[in-house]
């Protein structure tokens, strides 16, 4: 090892001044598949909104594929990224709209249900959380090798539950009784 | 796949840290819980979020006039742990104006609005992981931490690398700053030689002659571990 990580430090409030210069929305328009929506709130430990959140999103398309060159079965469908992000509005809300992403591989030959990876970043946070969000209506939730490590009580606070076709509600709590499981990865 | 190495805590900044207020109600409480790095994380968005625009790099040239200030050149390397160069991936940058004030509806600071600066880019390294950026130094600027609390001078920097475990979002200082002392945000990487790396080296070959000062700015990211991961 020869060089010292570069230290993380806060994104501040003021990271909007970035995001108004995003291009493309997290919306993915051009790509076959399911439309789905996730919405919620991001809340501090005491229960408040927190209106400057970033939260960034990483999935794979409707086949389970990664946009990435290490995807080894085949590249993901055309137009498809598989990243977004957006800021929280002034009641903490945020709303990411995307394609149903499809199960990927896990550790020894397991498969993990649909997920999307975020990493939240806000004023206060020193270096970005890293959570899961599961679809709370899709298969193999059971058996996913992620959701298996997490005490049984929290696994609730990973999984977004169904509201209508295509609708999903994920709140976020930063920390408090509903603290969401944050990863160490 | 190789997996990568995880942080050395003494790098990495508490995210409970007293000093600075906000993150009191903000930190987790309870211990992350530890997962294997699967395919969804050793993936990630290696082109960043878009393409960069020819101008992206330079903050200076985003609007009909010149923006107020002293004009800087900020170029450096991404590299990995492993001294590899990180090619082809998006650095992007945002700061305040040359008063200290952000193009940001929340900033109340009472200092002059600069309508030629908006304070954002985005560049990609080549493939020696080199970037470049032509700005305006960034002012100090007060924020409510604390009794008489000044940020000091400083641009943000999000870099993505190859993977979503190489994301890093930080900030650069200048050499010189008599805030760096005083400022809770710098001082809260535990790590003096780490805390360090966030200073930017005056740098008389990254001048431009008659138009800007150079700053010197290397960024390094998680390297992979030496031998792959069982599947
Ligand atoms: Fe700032």
């Amino acid at each position: 090892m020869a060089r010292t990580l570069t230290p993380w430090q806060t994104v501040g409030p003021f990271f909007d001044v970035l995001l108004r210069h995003d291009r493309v929305s997290p919306a993915v328009t051009d790509v076959p598949g399911a439309r789905i929506r996730i919405q919620g709130v991001v809340r501090d430990g005491a229960g408040t909104s927190v209106p400057d959140a970033m939260l960034e999103f990483w999935q794979p398309d409707p086949e389970g594929r990664w946009a990435h060159p290490d995807e080894s079965r085949g590249p993901a469908m055309d137009g498809f990224g598989g990243y977004g992000r957006c800021a929280t509005d002034g009641e903490g809300r945020f709303r990411f709209e995307t394609i149903r992403p499809g199960q990927t591989p896990g550790p020894g030959g397991a498969t993990q249900a649909a997920h999307l990876l975020v990493g939240l970043f806000a004023r206060g946070l020193f270096t970005r959380l890293v959570t899961r969000i599961y679809l709370g209506d899709g298969p193999g939730l059971g058996a996913d090798p992620v959701l298996s490590r997490v005490p049984a009580a929290r696994r609730a606070t990973l999984i977004a539950s169904a509201d209508g076709a295509g609708e999903y509600i994920h709140d976020l709590y930063l920390q408090g009784p509903q603290e969401t499981v944050f990863f160490d990865v | 796949m190789r997996t990568y190495r995880r942080p050395d805590p003494a790098v990495l900044p508490p995210n409970d840290h007293p000093p600075y207020r906000s993150t009191a109600l903000r930190h987790p409480r309870e211990p992350l819980v530890i997962i294997p790095q699967t395919l969804s994380e050793l993936t990630g968005p290696v082109y960043g979020h878009q393409a960069p625009g020819p101008l992206d790099h330079d903050l200076t040239r985003q609007h009909p006039g010149a923006p107020l200030g002293e004009r800087i050149v900020v170029a450096g390397r991404v590299l990995d742990e492993d001294d590899r160069p990180v090619s082809d991936t998006v650095v992007e940058v945002w700061q305040a104006n040359a008063a200290g004030r952000y193009a940001h509806r929340a900033d109340t600071h009472d200092a002059s609005v600069d309508p030629n600066f908006s304070g954002a880019g985005r560049v990609r390294t080549n493939g020696a992981g080199r970037f470049r950026f032509v700005t305006i130094k960034p002012g100090a600027y007060p924020w409510q931490n604390h009794e008489n609390a000044w940020r000091p001078a400083h641009i943000h920097f999000s870099v993505f690398g190859p993977s979503f475990l190489t994301r890093l979002v930080t900030q650069m200082y200048f050499p010189g700053d008599p805030l760096l002392g005083l400022d809770p945000i710098f001082n809260a990487v535990p790590d003096v030689d780490a805390r360090h790396r966030l200073v930017a080296r005056f740098d008389l070959a990254e001048t431009e002659p008659g138009v800007a000062l150079g700053y010197r700015f290397d960024i390094v990211l998680r390297g992979r571990d030496e031998t792959p991961r069982e599947e």
